[in-house]
């Protein structure tokens, strides 16, 4: 289970267009919706141009008159414009309300669309997947990158549309104004721009280094924290905020550096545009005193300038923080194009009832018998009951090329057999139940179950009739009642009470403070690992199936509760075809068979007897332990 | 809180002062640009002035412009600083604070709130802090400065602002208030989604083997779907702002070209007054909306800023300020008396009640008892992990309580259950136990764990990475190599809490007598599932429901004690 150190890649996307297209496509349900935001931006945007434009027929067609002489007819159209500069206002704020209203659950429709996507797609994920990938890097889409995304459409979409819209109208007014002008200013604009693009981009490295030092300092936090308790035991505190100082110190200079530079563009920005204003006031003076333009005009087109510059530097700011969400979506768009864990199953699992004449049919109701349903070409199928044979053919697997972990392992585990797997760690125990479960495919050999190839068998089915009882007791936040419940969603409170008491879990559930009503916090750790892993059996009881893994399932259990529970794991092993492994011989003593595992091989094989007597491993290592008597 | 907090800027405060300060010049020049701007076009190009005083009057501009532009520049500069510093501050200050921290400081916060904590909550928090420094200044300064320009214009169409000014802030005041519990409440949620997805991707085993995806993927819909209903409900208010300052804005527009209007046709009022205390209301409004902007700010980090401050503000709960820094571990003895403990500090939730027993220097001790028994809480209060609620314990002859705790546990070595190896090479991992620690003491120590023969298997021996958690070794390595590690220390006490669970019984038996050998004036505690690991130690002790059932050699334990009957049987059947 190796896990990938990450490399954070860098906050530019690889493919924007793509990334952008695919958004687009995730908000295309709200299509409608999308386009009143458009409209509602429009309004606003082009509410306050117009409001401006009224200002000045206020001051200039009425006031400056009325001024020199009264008139009330003068006066009255004085009184009506403001009226109507009232009337573009308000709907300029309505609609700015009615469209942020309207992004608002656009935007977080589209957050909840993607984030159920992701998390639909993480479950179909083969186990492969989890076991190569970094957690906290998983996690990171949920939540960094996600948060961006929530950045991107709360804030930037409409800001940018806005800037887009007053920039088209201003430079349209400024054309119809003059054109001499216009090419001014567009030129210097466009001098403006590469400023900003050659500072982005030492910025943009110098972001990469941030975020580097910063996916360093994160991880360090998440292993010290984790490993906690080792650092108290060994007072490796100082030690370790020694190297914490060193390298948040790092982590500080390179954030200095990156945001340094990034936010030195706002007043570089803004104040080019002064002078902007300043070169065109004189060319705009020449030119009104050479004639070639009025000079109301040329005031005009000065207070336009102003609306010009500012929305260009606001856009090209914008345009960064886009970048950097389209980065972050790109990731998340990765995770949703994983390939998901293939299944070309077709044997499926059904409910069946014996006729009179011991027939199989299928039904709908919960019979408790069960059967596999074998689709034939020709359209009919064939029902054959569950049994619980498991045979392996000459199994080979490797988690990579390079190292075989089993090699041409063969076993045959009859109905109701106990068959244990010992062996010292690293033999390859744990993998034969990863691969019963098909959490990874075999490529070489064969596994059967009831005599059909477990690679023809629907992945759901097949592990619905398996249950497992894993090393790590992994439970969920829920009550004690929901996580035994996880078995078998439909157990009734009756057979789940039943299986704790056949798990003698039923004991000290009763002393919690709210019986099988509490709340098991995050992976269980109220309760002691023991206690845990007396759930976990608990759960594979409810379960009922014909095969039954238990994977180091007793191992943080003392051997008298072990004892205890012995004669529940009997009944729970009754007629079920059982596969156990276990560092503890006394575990799996009674087994109908042992395979001893090493260097993935099974090197010996028999029953406790036989095995002692064969003298080899397995009685080394029995012997080994009971050295005392 | 704030105060708290804030005292991590520390040796930055400079440069948040300073940020502030270089922020007011820009904005001084940013109201100043304007009346030059305005002279150009009155004087310039509709008056006398003519060409050159256009030319005299850009360059001015320019000037100034180039100006503001230093000081804009220095504020970026300044608050980057004063931002980041502050951040690496605070993410330092809780670091340290956080190991600092005791056993039952850390099972209060959880390691996984811990590391949110000092990630996602610090970024939002310095966040919030950069944009106050920046604008804190800036939208106080423009705003008083405006509204002085515009009472020095008119005094009577100021009365304007002074009713606007008071409404609004009602109105702002009221979306802040309301927002904020809304925005707890929402992040509240969102941790419970990401902790949906966190229990999927450790537990992604346990999902897939009873088929539970389409149930969990049901879950997830449903924490999403109230992450989505609470973001809705918490910006709803907050995207209020925006009309909000809008419609004050254009109102105070209107109400002044009405009054002011009317004054200018009275001839009470001057044309060109009028069209600045219109630019002055611009600026007003827009400082208000800077400072509302600030305040929203604030609310979204609040929430974080109260997680960083509880962590800062945890009263650690077990210091050894009252030990006696010369006091030296004499000796491995080892003394509990009349000890009570309870995780809950709570005399009726008791996990220990009236333990009693001494150990001599050099004796192994075995201990065994039944899930729950509470062996491992037993030892821990050995080290001084967790304090007695009641009794004492005496190590050495002193209570643990007058050691320093560095002294203690260098002397006191202990192999967690769950234990951790860090990311690095292996030799790195096994300094932990002694930095100092020759290439020989550090082979010596793994021979007698076991670990030398499979370290020297690897291709690269000790000098062989550990991925985080020490993922690519398997169980029973790891927990070799965490013996070897503790055994560096050569401590007077050791005590191994079920901590050869993974490695099979030849190789244990191999473990314990090394020890044996090379410890033999160690006092050794061994807890343990298999009853061969204490069957060889001098005395076992019986735990059972927090209590001491027995002590004594395992001879007379066969013989009148029924739990370790019970458990020898429990391991011999069949044989």
């Amino acid at each position: 289970m190796k896990k990938e150190k990450t490399v954070r890649p860098g906050s530019r996307p690889k493919n924007a267009g793509k990334t952008l297209k695919r958004i687009f496509q995730y908000m295309s349900r709200y299509r409608l919706r999308l386009f009143l935001v458009l409209v509602g931006i429009t309004i606003s945007s082009v509410a306050q141009i117009m409001g401006t434009a009224y200002l000045k027929k206020v001051v200039d067609g009425y006031l400056t008159p009325l001024l020199k002489q009264y008139d009330s007819g003068l006066f009255h159209g004085f009184i009506k414009t403001l009226f109507i500069m009232a009337g573009i206002y308000l709907t300029g704020v309505i609609s700015t309300y009615a469209y942020s209203r309207i992004m608002l659950s656009v935007s977080t429709g589209t957050l909840y669309k993607i984030r159920t996507d992701m998390f639909r797609k993480m479950e179909a994920l083969p186990v492969k997947y989890f076991d190569t990938h970094a957690h906290g890097d998983i996690m990171s889409r949920y939540t960094n990158d996600t948060d961006t995304l929530r950045e991107l459409f709360s804030n930037t979409v409409a800001n940018f549309i806005a800037s887009a819209i007053s920039v088209t109208g201003v430079f349209l007014m400024m054309l119809y104004l003059s054109w001499q002008l216009t090419i001014l200013v567009v030129l210097m604009v466009i001098f403006m721009v590469w400023i900003i693009k050659t500072i982005g981009k030492k910025s943009g490295a110098r972001f990469k280094e941030q975020q580097k030092y910063l996916g360093e300092v994160n991880g360090y936090i998440e292993e010290m924290f984790e490993g906690q308790r080792v650092v108290k035991v060994f007072c490796y505190e100082k030690e370790s905020k020694e190297k914490f100082d060193k390298i948040n110190s790092q982590l500080c200079e390179a954030a200095t550096n990156a945001n340094g530079s990034a936010s030195v563009l706002m007043p570089i920005m803004g104040n080019l545009s002064h002078v902007l204003y300043a070169i065109t006031a004189v060319f705009g003076g020449i030119l009104s005193i050479s004639g070639h333009l009025t000079i109301g005009a040329v005031v005009a087109f000065l207070q336009y300038t102003r609306n010009f510059s500012m929305p260009i530097t606001q856009m090209s700011q914008q345009f960064n923080s886009i970048l950097a969400a389209l980065a972050g979506a790109e990731r998340i768009f990765d995770m949703i194009d994983e390939e998901p864990e293939v299944d070309d199953g077709y044997v499926t699992l059904v409910n069946a009832r014996v006729d009179e004449y011991g027939k199989l049919t299928e039904t709908m109701d919960k019979t408790g018998i069960w059967a596999w349903k074998h689709p034939h070409k020709d359209g009919t199928t064939t029902l054959t009951r569950v049994k619980g044979e498991v045979d392996f053919d000459s199994v080979t697997f490797g988690y990579n090329a390079e190292k075989t972990v089993l090699n041409g392992v063969s076993l045959y585990a009859k109905v109701g057999q106990k068959i244990a797997f010992v062996g010292s760690t690293g033999a390859g125990k744990t993998t034969i139940t990863n691969l019963i479960n098909r959490f990874y495919d075999v490529p070489d050999g064969k596994i059967r179950y009831d005599g059909i190839n477990i690679n023809k068998i629907k992945k759901d089915d097949l592990r619905r009739s398996l249950a497992m009882v894993l090393q790590d007791s992994h439970l969920f936040t829920g009550t004690v009642m929901e996580n035994i419940r996880y078995g078998r969603p439909d157990a009734a409170d009756e057979e789940i009470i039943a299986a704790a008491k056949l798990a003698n879990a039923h004991s000290f559930i009763k002393h919690l403070p709210k019986g099988y009503d509490t709340l098991l916090t995050a992976d269980g750790a109220n309760l002691s690992q023991g206690q845990r892993q007396l759930l976990t059996i608990a759960r594979a009881a409810v379960a009922d199936p014909p095969v039954l893994i238990l994977d180091e399932a007793t191992s943080s259990i003392d051997t008298r509760t072990e004892a205890l529970i012995e004669k529940g794991m009997d009944r729970l092993m009754e007629g079920r075809t059982v596969f156990v492994i276990a560092h503890r011989l006394s575990t799996v003593r009674n087994s109908h068979a042992i395979m001893v595992l090493e260097n993935g091989e099974i090197i010996e094989r028999g029953n406790h007897d036989s095995l002692i007597g064969q003298k080899g491993k397995y009685y080394q290592l029995y012997t080994g332990m009971f050295e005392l008597s | 809180m704030y105060k708290r907090i804030l005292a991590c800027v520390g040796e930055y405060r400079k440069y948040a002062i300073l940020t502030p300060l270089v922020m007011v010049g820009e904005v001084m020049m940013e109201i100043l640009i304007p009346f030059v701007m305005a002279s150009m076009i009155d004087k310039g190009i509709l008056g006398e002035g003519g060409i050159s005083y256009i030319v005299k009057m850009g360059a001015l501009m320019v000037a100034m412009a180039l100006v503001s532009l230093n000081f804009g520049r220095l504020g970026a500069k300044y608050g980057a600083k004063a931002g980041m510093g502050f951040a690496k501050n605070l993410r330092k200050t809780m670091f340290d604070k956080v190991q600092d921290f005791s056993f039952a400081n850390v099972d209060k916060f959880q390691t996984s709130s811990l590391i949110t904590r000092l990630t996602t909550d610090v970024t939002n928090t310095q966040n919030a802090f950069m944009m106050v420094i920046r604008m804190a200044a800036r939208a106080p300064v423009m705003l008083v400065g405006a509204t002085i320009m515009a009472v020095l214009i008119n005094k009577r169409l100021s009365v304007v602002f002074l009713i606007a000014i008071p409404v609004l802030s009602v109105a702002l005041g009221f979306i802040m208030s309301n927002a904020h519990p809304r925005f707890v409440k929402m992040l509240s949620l969102y941790d419970r989604m990401n902790n949906d997805v966190q229990e999927n991707l450790t537990g992604i085993r346990v999902v897939k083997a009873f088929v539970r995806e389409p149930d969990e993927v049901k879950k997830f819909e449903a924490s999403a779907d109230a992450v989505r209903r609470a973001q809705v409900f918490a910006e709803k208010l907050i995207i209020l702002n925006n009309p909000v300052m809008q419609l004050s804005m254009y109102g105070c527009m209107i109400a002044i070209l009405w009054f002011g209007g009317n004054m200018v046709i009275g001839g009470n009022f001057e044309l060109g007054q009028l069209s600045s205390f219109i630019n002055y209301i611009g600026q007003i409004l827009m400082s208000l909306m800077m400072i509302s902007m600030i305040f929203i700010m604030m609310i979204i980090s609040r929430a974080s800023m109260t997680r960083i401050y509880e962590v800062l503000e945890e009263k650690i709960d077990l210091t050894d300020e009252d030990s006696d820094k010369e006091l030296k571990l004499e000796n491995g003895s080892i003394e509990f008396k009349n000890v009570a403990f309870s995780y809950a500090k709570d005399k009726e939730n008791l996990t220990l009640s009236k333990v009693n027993f001494a150990i001599k220097p050099g004796e192994t001790i075995g201990i065994i008892g039944g899930t729950g028994s509470s062996k491992t809480t037993m030892v821990q209060l050995i080290p001084r992990l967790y304090d007695v609620l009641e009794g004492e314990v005496l190590v050495g002859g002193h209570n643990v309580k007058e050691y320093t705790l560095e002294h203690l546990r260098s002397e006191v070595a202990m192999v967690l259950q769950k234990n951790v190896l860090f990311s690095g090479s292996i030799i790195d991992n096994l300094r932990w136990g002694n930095k100092e620690a020759t290439k020989e003491e550090i082979e010596e120590a793994c021979k007698a764990a076991e670990a030398h023969d499979f370290i020297m298997s690897f291709p690269e021996g000790y000098e062989t990475q550990l991925g985080q958690g020490g993922v690519n070794v398997s169980g029973g390595q790891k927990q070799r190599l965490c013996i070897a590690r503790a055994l560096l220390k050569k401590p007077k006490i050791i005590i191994l809490d079920d901590s050869t669970s993974a490695v099979d019984t030849a190789t244990d038996k191999k473990i314990r007598e090394a020890l044996k050998d090379k410890l033999s004036g160690t006092t050794t505690i061994i807890i343990a599932q298999r009853i061969s690991s204490v069957s060889d130690a001098d005395r076992v002790l019986v735990l059972e429901d927090g209590a001491v059932d027995a002590f004594d050699t395992p001879a007379v334990l066969m013989v009148n004690n029924e739990i370790y009957k019970e458990v020898y049987e429990s391991q011999q059947k069949g044989a």
